[in-house]
């Protein structure tokens, strides 16, 4: 009697330890929000399958048609991201991309979805790839406090923008037209154009001073565009974020009018 | 149970199964060929929408990412969507007026029971609608029925003016910012397939042609980000008539832990209507409309979710003139009954679902109307009370890259308190419908 009860006790720990950690695998984590897997499939079969692919590859049927193309889950390779470039992103990342949109491609804004819905979608994504299961969480960039804008800072940032050669793909005066844009190419093989600095538009990874800082430190990982962690100091980063915001400030200022 | 039931119970169960098996939801018309999504990106179960696309809808048919403008659509897109609805339908009527010798007018009538059946064709819509540009959208949307056709909506829309989504203005012929959506109705039959509160008015009134319909006018609408909170405020008017209607819509949302995203909100429908008009040789004169007097409608509305369950909920309040309610001209004031008053009513339904997944929907309905004063103190109070309810479901098989297809099966039942014909008796009217609801 008291084997059969200790077995049974082994047992339900093995299970309760068991669905425990895959149950762990298969949440989200943003803010207080739990995201569930089981119920972000539900949703992504909703809302993301036609793009993404019922495996998540970025096949789905729409995806012949789309420019650039739909992100393949898989590698798990994301470009908006607040952690080291080659680094699996946070879960608020994924949930930031999701409820922004990606800017200039098929990815809508799902803003209009519940909190919980995007959370739960978040959990879904995750499961595509087995680097969610087996790679530790990493800690993200840390963004110094912003300089004050100045003419010396802007200037500053000009010239780094010069010296790091950003206009061989996003053209000399930032218009995305570098003589490499034409050959770019993303890690599937896809062609990609380098983002038009002076056109206004949104970015794809937000348009806060800090978004940019932080895509200029991470890289935008699956596209040619690196990260500059090792080869600029903060401090010459934000004196191209405020440079880059100048392009952009233009190109607002001349669509107002 | 027997073994025989026992087997029954079984086969319908795997029956249900095969219907309502999970698979992705693939889909599309016009919109979703532009964007690339799935039509159940946004409609919780077509054609109702959920908020991401009601979202969509409240920016102009425009998601945002750039990608709207029609340069950006493959120069062989169609904008264009149709949508049919063959079916098979019974309908019932339990007191008509018939002659009690068939072809003899003289022989006198009496109240019979009558039902027709077969298969019948709805109307043809055909729809194209989307962006002229960035921020100017557009839908036209042509409506043919037994060989004559109308434009059912045709409209432009001018979006985020000043550049703030709360400022939108649309011109034409469009369906009001309804509480919910005639046009998006699940249900089709002819007894079920309306919201009798918007179109309702009091025996022997004279008064508009309810909110319900799609009408003439101007509308300035906005909207928050994620569409929680709306409003919508429009103008309408029909040349060329010469009174100016107003409605107004407000709509605020809130999530619940656990349950979902509620919504609750007002309207009103204020206005005027003619009483009488000018003639010449005795035939009235369009546009000579005399003697205005006003109606109302107003009321309340919530829209509940909980999981895979949603409730829509609406109350309505709406008197009109003594002269509108009498159908009586305002300049003879002495035609009116004695205790002559401006007929009041309250009406509601609360329409229920059932999302299984986006292919499979099930759909009940109760609305009532209960007149709470008559225009003539001669009439029976209760005349005009109505009570309708209406069960369905509809099942998605098809909802692929460029159609989709739902066969539907309703059933709807009316009673018309003290309508019949002859005996004043209440009046029953059954619907039953089945066929297909495609688009592509």
């Amino acid at each position: 009697m008291r084997v059969v009860a200790h077995k049974t006790s082994v047992t339900v720990a093995f299970i309760i330890l068991f669905s425990g950690l895959s149950g762990y695998a298969q949440e989200s984590h943003i803010g207080s929000l739990v995201g569930n897997a089981k119920h972000g499939k539900a949703l992504y079969q909703r809302y993301c399958i036609f793009c993404h692919g019922p495996q998540g590859d970025g096949n789905g049927e729409s995806a012949p048609y789309l420019d650039p193309k739909p992100r393949d889950f898989t590698k798990a390779t994301f470009k908006c991201r607040s952690t080291p470039s080659g680094d699996l992103p946070l879960d608020s990342d994924l949930y930031d991309t999701i409820t922004r949109g990606v800017h200039a491609s098929g990815m809508p804004s799902w803003r209009p979805l519940l909190r919980q819905e995007r959370a739960d979608l978040v959990a879904y994504i995750k499961t595509f790839s087995p680097r969610f299961r087996e790679e530790p969480p990493v800690a993200p960039i840390q963004v110094p406090p912003e300089p004050p804008t100045s003419a010396e800072s802007v200037k500053r940032g000009s010239q780094v923008f010069q010296s790091m050669n950003c206009g061989l793909c996003h053209g000399k005066e930032g218009r995305g037209n570098g003589p490499s844009a034409a050959s770019l190419t993303d890690t599937r093989g896809y062609p990609i154009r380098p983002f038009d600095l002076t056109s206004g538009t949104r970015l794809k990874c937000g348009d806060s001073d800090v978004g940019i800082f932080r895509d200029l430190t991470t890289g935008l990982d699956g596209t040619p565009m690196p990260s500059f962690a090792s080869a600029l100091k903060p401090d010459q980063i934000w004196d191209l974020v405020h440079y880059i915001a100048t392009l952009r400030a233009a190109a607002k200022a001349a669509d107002a009018r | 149970m027997g073994i025989g039931g026992i087997r029954s119970a079984g086969a319908l169960l795997l029956l249900v199964m095969l219907f309502v098996s999970v698979r992705p939801a693939l889909a599309i018309p016009a919109f979703a060929r532009k964007y690339g999504l799935p039509c159940s990106a946004c409609h919780a179960a077509w054609p109702m929408l959920n908020n991401f696309g009601q979202t969509f809808k409240d920016n102009g048919y425009q998601l945002g990412n750039g990608r709207d403008a029609p340069i950006y659509q493959q120069p062989d897109y169609w904008p264009i969507t149709f949508r049919v609805t063959p079916q098979w339908h019974r309908e019932s009527n339990d007191r008509v007026a018939v002659d009690k010798i068939a072809g003899n007018t003289s022989s006198g009538q009496v109240e019979a029971s009558v039902a027709s059946s077969g298969f019948d064709t709805s109307s043809i819509d055909i729809l194209t609608g989307g962006t002229l540009s960035n921020n100017i959208s557009f839908l036209i949307q042509p409506f043919i029925n037994n060989g004559s056709s109308s434009l059912a909506q045709t409209w432009v829309r001018f979006d985020n003016l000043a550049r703030t989504r709360w400022l939108n203005l649309k011109v034409g012929k469009f369906e009001l910012d309804e509480p919910i959506s005639q046009e998006r109705n699940l249900l089709l039959s002819n007894i079920g397939g309306s919201y009798y509160n918007y179109f309702f008015t009091p025996p022997g009134d004279r008064s508009f042609a309810g909110l319900g319909g799609n009408q003439l006018g101007a509308e300035l609408s906005g909207h928050s980000e994620n569409d929680y909170t709306r409003y919508s405020v429009a103008l309408i008017n029909t040349f060329p008539n010469q009174t100016y209607n107003a409605y107004a819509n407000f709509t605020q949302s809130f999530e619940l832990p656990k349950l979902g995203l509620q919504r609750f909100g007002a309207y009103a429908y204020l206005g005027q209507s003619p009483t009488y008009f000018q003639t010449s040789g005795g035939a009235p004169i369009a546009g000579g409309g005399l003697g205005n007097r006003s109606f109302y409608r107003a009321g309340a509305y919530g829209m509940w979710y909980v999981g895979k369950f949603d409730f829509d909920t609406f109350y309505l309040h709406g008197q009109d003139n003594v002269f509108l309610g009498n159908g009586v001209p305002a300049n003879q004031p002495s035609a009116l009954p004695a205790g002559a008053a401006g007929p009041a009513w309250n009406g509601g339904f609360v329409e229920a679902h059932y999302t299984y997944n986006p292919r499979f929907i099930l759909i009940g309905k109760y609305e009532l109307i209960r007149m709470s004063r008559q225009a003539n103190p001669g009439i029976r109070s209760d005349l005009g009370n109505l009570d309708n309810w209406a069960v369905g479901y509809r099942w998605y098989p098809i909802m692929n890259p460029r159609a989709g297809l739902a066969w539907v099966q309703e059933y709807s039942r009316l009673l018309n308190t003290g309508a019949a014909p002859l005996s004043g008796r209440d009046d029953i009217n059954g619907s039953l419908l089945m066929g297909f609801d495609f688009d592509f």
